[in-house]
């Protein structure tokens, strides 16, 4: 077995990279060099040429195009059964993931009949012995955890979006390899339906200048009351994370997260919002980040560039007076 | 139909957390527990599912020390008929790595020939999202992720899965299969005073963990993370506060 890093791209559905995948390169190509050994990327069921795209303009020994008719839609056990086949023929010591729903459903499959586990969602690589150490986070991102692989076997690993920059993939240009594996009919055991929408969004919060976002702090839907009011007082759009719209107190459009919108306003402002990664990747765009939470080891405070450590009870109102004197 | 619910025991969600002596985990001696709020919305798809058929059977396994029993009791409570714990040692999760823990629930599983299997996408506490699909390599049954909604359709089931940004999937599957369930899809139930009291009737059978495989990863190191970012915090109270802002909402961010 090599110590080469080989990367898993992700195709979106309409065209392109996932951007995450993109960011899984740069991870790649930085472990690569760390380690001083190859860099390969794999395209599976690369439909619009992405594969040749992806080796005229990035530094790697190889790119590897893996086609069959059974891989035209995406499915766990399509996906699983390919990249066991092609793990088995480039035998990678590295095969980093990005972090993206698609990954979550088939790589923890696909490290099982590797005898492996997938290192999920890592934040931070870095190497220290020649070998690596991947940074997760524990507790909704109030500790990291550092993770080290042990053993002979191939060690997996998928990156969080947005903890490696897209821009720092290194550029030059290298050749497609084709892998055609054996996949059977009775092997996919899933019948994927197309992708769809729910009611069209009528909430666009990603031009939105202020925002004002309200977390599980604010305990009660009749609370509610004194958020609305402060993005009243600010002109803001009212957003929520995720647990809030769960509950139903606050329409599933006005999510922000990684299964919400994506914000980047001039102020952003968490209102008993703990922080949870799904969470700040769908704001850390923000320009200025407002939290006000009553923990102080809440994980939004270390995105946030004012802080307030109180009761959003007597914060918040108060706030709101200040606002409407002050206009 | 059977269905059987994993769900885990995490600390609290605003427990105040400190690493162990050894640096490699969590001081637990103080924690208090609850159930693992995805596994709630796992374990209340099962009960709809249940209710809507008429009829069946939802049984929940944890896998654990002897404090996860607070939580089998929970799911009892809230309407499950029966319950398996796992027994583990104190640092029976600790000592095994995703798939190990994946093998204690899958072993337990085995036996009940479930049509379904359902657990959360994730755990508030390590968050690694994998056990489930884990779970359904090592019953050799196809699963999905992400799951909304599920229907019963002819032999087999026809589930609605979350898919990034907004858009959603339909995909179809027989039985027996894996389901990993996204929270939001129904809103949970408390258990009944009534719940509770017929839980106290109702079996948990405890089953002996097999012993522990070795680790294929391990954590060496565990911290609270640096702060990268220099945040001003702000103090006093809350009018001075207040006031504090608006001075920066005016004059830096200079949106007022």
């Amino acid at each position: 077995m090599s110590r080469d890093v080989l990367v898993v791209m992700e195709q979106k559905r309409d065209a392109g990279w996932h951007r995450t995948s993109v960011e899984a390169l740069a991870a790649g190509q930085k472990l690569a060099a760390e380690l001083g050994v190859g860099c390969s990327a794999v395209v599976v069921g690369d439909a619009g040429g992405l594969a040749a795209e992806l080796a005229g303009t990035k530094k790697l020994d190889a790119v590897w195009s893996v086609t069959h008719e059974l891989l035209r839609v995406y499915t766990a056990d399509g996906w699983v059964a390919a990249l066991q086949q092609l793990i088995a023929e480039v035998k990678p010591g590295y095969v980093v993931f990005p972090h993206t729903y698609q990954v979550r459903d088939y790589a923890p499959a696909l490290a099982t009949r590797l005898g492996q586990t997938l290192i999920s969602d890592v934040t931070a690589m870095r190497v220290a012995d020649a070998k690596p150490v991947f940074v997760r986070q524990w507790m909704q991102g109030k500790l990291n955890a550092d993770y080290v692989h042990v053993g002979d076997g191939v060690c997996l690993v998928s990156v969080q979006a947005g903890s490696f920059r897209a821009d720092e993939v290194q550029a030059g240009a290298c050749e497609v390899r084709e892998f055609a594996p054996v996949i059977e009919a009775a092997g996919i055991r899933t019948k994927a339906g197309e992708p769809f929408r729910e009611a069209a969004q009528t909430v666009d919060l990603s031009a939105a200048p202020v925002i004002v976002s309200v977390g599980r702090g604010i305990g009660e839907q009749e609370n509610l009351g004194i958020v609305e009011e402060l993005a009243e007082a600010l002109g803001a759009e009212l957003a929520a994370s995720r647990p809030i719209c769960d509950a139903g107190w606050l329409p599933m459009e006005r999510q922000v997260g990684s299964s919400g919108q994506t914000v980047a306003p001039k102020l952003y402002v968490a209102i008993g919002i703990s922080g949870a990664i799904q969470h700040l990747v769908g704001m850390k765009g923000a320009k200025t980040v407002l939290a006000v939470n009553k923990d102080e080891a809440a994980p939004i405070f270390e995105v946030a560039d004012i802080g307030v450590v109180g009761d959003l009870f007597e914060i918040v109102p108060a706030l709101t007076k200040a606002i409407k004197s002050a206009a | 139909m059977k269905i059987v619910v994993a769900v885990k025991q995490v600390p609290e969600r605003d427990a105040v957390l400190h690493v162990a002596d050894d640096g490699r985990g969590v001081d637990e001696s103080e924690l208090a527990w609850t159930m693992n709020e995805p596994d709630a919305y796992a374990l209340e798809e099962a009960l709809q599912l249940k209710e809507r058929e008429g009829s069946g059977e939802v049984v929940v396994i944890c896998a654990g020390p002897e404090r996860v029993v607070s939580t089998l009791r929970e799911a009892l409570a809230k309407g499950a008929d029966r319950a398996i714990h796992v027994v583990t040692a104190e640092d029976g999760l600790s000592v095994r790595d995703t798939l190990g823990v994946a093998r204690l629930l899958a072993d337990a599983v085995k036996d009940e020939a479930a049509d379904l299997v359902l657990t959360g996408l994730q755990s508030d506490d390590l968050g690694a999202g994998q056990t489930g699909v884990v779970m359904a390599e090592l019953l050799g049954v196809p699963h999905a992720t992400l799951v909304l909604a599920v229907e019963r359709v002819g032999d087999g089931i026809k589930v609605k899965r979350e898919l990034e940004d907004g858009w959603f999937q339909q995909v179809e599957m027989p039985l027996p299969a894996l389901l990993t369930i996204q929270s939001g899809g129904n809103k949970l139930r408390y258990a009944t005073l009534m719940g509770i009291k017929k839980a106290k009737s109702k079996e948990t059978r405890e089953v002996e963990a097999a012993g522990v495989q070795a680790r294929v990863d391990e954590v060496v190191k565990v911290a609270a993370p640096e702060r990268v970012k220099r945040i001003e915090m702000l103090t006093g109270s809350p009018d001075e506060i207040a006031a504090k802002i608006v001075e920066k909402l005016k004059f830096e961010v200079k949106v007022l």
